[in-house]
């Protein structure tokens, strides 16, 4: 009897561990920063080189930090939703311009639409490498407290907007 | 228009920056000809990387720590390299990065802790003992341990069939033989 089950359970077993490895992203690696305060910069902004932001300034609201770049393929095909997104209102937008040419990203702004209320330069990455930025986009969510809350790695889709951001935000909205 | 560069950069990859002169072969050389001396650069370059052009430190000590390092850290983008294999721009960061912390006189393990910080354990190759990668680490002494106890009762039971199988045997062979010194005793011998 256990002759014909020991090779069914073996093959169970080995049925789940592949399942599983089929619906596992080894190319998302969860962030440590999920609930702790976002890493402190000082960047100057994109469109005012000298003036500059640091998440300090942000304290009491909810905002969207997205890591975005010219040169980048993938945030192009993200941008209109990031745009409608914008128009909604339900948040600051700000953009982590990675990595790029504020020539070519000032280009790129103005013939896609800004759905950013300030994009800040990182023109050497690391503002990128201090917030664990490892390819773009990705997108960050950061609460009143200025606590990282969320972590996107890739390109947002309409779907993770209706089902993740806007919930995620509507929520944070509401704590004080 | 882009072009291939070499010298200068550790990667074949295109830039915009305009060629040494060298690299711009002369027309009668022919394709062919241009593909072999493109090939046959690599090959120095491979050389002159592997030749260790890394920078360059105050002491040894430090350059020690800068080759442990930049070896025990994964590149996150292309995940089975570490950041001193690979030539993706996120890897050259990060080992500017651990360049200018053991300039600054940071130890081994400040560094990996600040890696941590911010891109999880899954940055290390070597990573820590935890909870979460308990599995990791005792998972194959589990499956081995299990592997011994499977052979080991497979063996057992083998063994106690064989013998068995033996017993049997020299029984049925006993039987036979008494059964015949009998019928002998019986009739008497024939011859």
């Amino acid at each position: 009897m256990l002759k014909y089950i020991l090779p069914l359970v073996l093959f169970s077993v080995l049925a789940v561990f592949l399942a599983l490895g089929l619906n596992l992203h080894p190319s998302e690696i969860p962030s440590p920063l999920i609930n702790k305060p976002a890493p402190a910069f000082s960047a100057s902004k994109l469109q005012a080189p000298e003036e500059k932001l640091s998440p300090a300034d942000l304290k009491g609201k909810v905002w969207l930090f997205n890591v975005w770049a010219s040169w980048c393929a993938s945030c192009r095909s993200e941008h209109p939703i990031l745009n409608q997104l914008a128009r909604q209102k339900a948040a600051i937008i700000v953009g982590l311009n990675y990595k790029d040419e504020p020539i070519a990203a000032k280009g790129w702004l103005a013939q896609l639409g800004n759905p950013y209320d300030v994009s800040i330069l990182d023109q050497d990455g690391r503002i990128g490498i201090d917030w664990g930025v490892y390819g773009v986009p990705e997108t960050f969510v950061i609460d009143k407290q200025g606590v990282v809350r969320y972590k996107h790695t890739g390109p947002v889709t309409p779907d993770d907007v209706q089902q993740v951001f806007l919930p995620l935000i509507a929520k944070l909205q509401a704590e004080n | 228009m882009k072009y291939l560069s070499i010298i200068g950069n550790r990667s074949l990859r295109c830039s915009r920056q305009p060629l040494p002169a060298l690299l711009y072969l002369p027309h009668p050389w022919g394709r062919t000809s241009c593909i072999l001396a493109v090939v046959f650069l690599l090959v120095l370059s491979g050389i002159a990387y592997a030749a260790g052009v890394s920078p360059q430190f105050a002491n040894p000590e430090q350059q020690e720590a800068y080759e442990t390092l930049t070896s025990e850290l994964r590149c996150l983008v292309c995940q089975n390299q570490t950041i001193a294999d690979s030539n993706a721009e996120l890897a050259a960061d990060l080992r500017r990065q651990v360049y200018e912390m053991l300039q600054q006189g940071k130890s081994k393990q400040d560094i990996a802790q600040f890696m941590t910080d911010r891109y999880g354990d899954f940055v290390l190759y070597n990573p820590p003992f935890k909870l979460k990668t308990g599995v990791l680490w005792l998972g194959p002494v589990a499956f081995l341990l299990i592997g011994l106890v499977v052979v080991f009762l497979f063996v057992r039971r083998k063994k106690a069939e064989s013998t068995m199988h033996a017993h049997a045997e020299h029984g049925n062979e006993n039987a036979e033989k008494l059964a015949k010194i009998r019928s002998l005793l019986e009739k008497g011998d024939p011859s």
